[in-house]
């Protein structure tokens, strides 16, 4: 395994730039950041909306929540792949595609999450904000989804996982990411798809397990910051 | 300064607040006592509307709280609100908590709010925990915060929603200090509340509420030593025991 590594390092690690496009764990971790980066504040939008008093928000952020949570992931990657060029009239980059797909995807899942944190603090805080004569926005802003998004570390933390893993169906499209290049390593080499799949495996692990450690030091700031404070939980 | 008139609430059929039509001048300490579910807590938060009425008016200095293009915003960053569960801001220093509104709101630049703070915390006897944490201070001293937040925006009526019911006894007494303190100070306030030692002391007028009605009022003089109607002589004698 190692030896295969060694040989195939820079394909896996760079795909086949510079002669083609970034590939390989760059292309996967590329794909997963730019997704997580413009999911969280799509989660956050309709996350809000979905809390909203207003139907005029309330409705809409729900029927997105609803329809994709309802479909396959790979099905929303074909849809994206197949009819976003011919809405738009031109063809689009496998990737944009692949970030299309998933932002819509992780941003639902992320909303849900989310709203949950909303949902948990006790009353009394949107109640001391607006009291105090903020307007619902601040409120959101300062009190409500600070203390929200901490609690749900956890959650967000699984949710983040899940769509560097999911980076991997881009693979369907053509996509050169990661489990693309090695593929196309194990078809060079024919004869050892286990120590290749297994490579391949290790990469991903060790990339989450990267992740959680990064939000397991984040959240143990914060919450040292705070002296571990968990949120009173109002008993009225 | 406060003035209700003709005002109703229900919670689907339970008729909440009856009729209630009561005044509070400017300056005036007004306690409002009663029996559980008597309405009084209702009735302090449909103040700065944060229970909806369903009839009547309620204004505060001459604006109407319930009006179509009020600023309720505006109307309620005047209006000081003590909770019961105090309600502090868990991820916000103590100086933040203070600092927070009249950042958000404008009302002062960064220094000025952070004088400001210090001088209120000093007031209520905290200028030492301006960098602590809600969390980290017993359930007195998160209170005598939240007192020193809602005067933060200076605001001419405070407002006190059963603010030492979720205390320890032994910090009971600090909390009410504060209040009385800002009571000596002029400050127009209205109290629901437990304590009738307090009420006897510091109120101007008491009002006596039962099933969502204004039952009664009077000085504390008059309602502790002569109540008129049987409920209230009922519920007097009940808390003497």
């Amino acid at each position: 395994m190692w030896e295969i590594l060694k040989d195939n390092a820079l394909l896996l690690l760079i795909g086949q730039y510079p002669y083609g496009p970034v590939g390989g764990l760059a292309a996967t971790l590329g794909l997963a950041a730019v997704s997580l980066l413009l999911a969280f504040p799509g989660g956050i939008l309709l996350a809000l909306g979905r809390v909203s008093p207003y139907r005029i928000f309330y409705l809409p952020a729900s029927a997105v929540v609803y329809v994709v949570r309802g479909l396959p992931l790979l099905m929303f990657i074909f849809w994206a792949y197949f009819f976003v060029p011919l809405i738009i009239g031109r063809p689009v980059a496998g990737t944009t595609t692949m970030v299309v797909a998933l932002v819509c995807y992780e941003s639902a899942y992320l909303a849900e999450i989310i709203r949950a944190g909303i949902q948990a603090l006790p009353k009394g805080q949107q109640e001391a904000g607006r009291a105090l004569g903020l307007n619902y926005m601040q409120t959101m802003r300062k009190i409500i989804l600070p203390q929200a998004l901490f609690n749900m570390l956890p959650s967000m933390l699984s949710q983040f996982i899940s769509t560097v893993k999911e980076t991997s169906l881009a693979y369907v499209i053509g996509v050169q990411e990661l489990t693309y290049a090695a593929n196309q390593i194990n078809s060079v080499l024919l004869t050892r798809p286990l120590e290749v799949f297994t490579l391949l495996a290790l990469t991903y692990f060790v990339l989450n397990l990267g992740l959680t450690a990064l939000v397991a030091l984040t959240e143990r700031a914060i919450g040292r910051k705070r002296s571990g404070q968990a949120v009173r939980v109002a008993t009225t | 300064m406060i003035r209700f008139s003709q005002v109703n609430k229900w919670y689907g059929d339970y008729h909440a607040l009856k009729d209630i039509n009561a005044h509070v001048k400017a300056g005036e300490v007004v306690v409002v006592c009663g029996p559980s579910g008597s309405g009084k807590s209702t009735l302090i938060r449909t103040i700065n509307r944060l229970e909806p009425i369903e009839q009547g008016k309620i204004e505060v200095n001459g604006q109407d709280v319930y009006g179509k293009h009020s600023k309720i915003d505006e109307l309620r960053s005047h209006i000081g609100f003590v909770f019961q569960q105090f309600n502090l801001f868990p991820h916000l220093s103590v100086m933040e908590n203070l600092t927070l509104a009249p950042l958000q709101l404008k009302r002062a630049n960064k220094a000025q709010a952070r004088v400001r703070a210090l001088e209120l915390l000093e007031r209520v006897g905290l200028g030492h925990k301006a960098d602590a944490y809600p969390l980290q201070l017993s359930g007195g001293q998160q209170q005598r915060v939240a007192i020193a937040r809602a005067l933060a925006m200076n605001p001419p009526v405070m407002l006190f929603d059963e603010p030492t019911s979720s205390l320890d006894p032994e910090m009971v007494g600090e909390v009410l200090q504060v209040m009385k303190l800002l009571a000596k100070e002029g400050m127009t306030m209205v109290c629901v509340t437990h304590e009738m030692g307090f009420a006897r002391e510091v109120a101007d007028t008491i009002w006596f509420m039962d099933a969502g009605s204004i039952i009664e009022t009077g000085t504390p003089d008059e309602f502790f030593g002569r109540p008129k109607s049987p409920r209230a002589q009922k519920f007097l004698n009940e808390i003497r025991h």
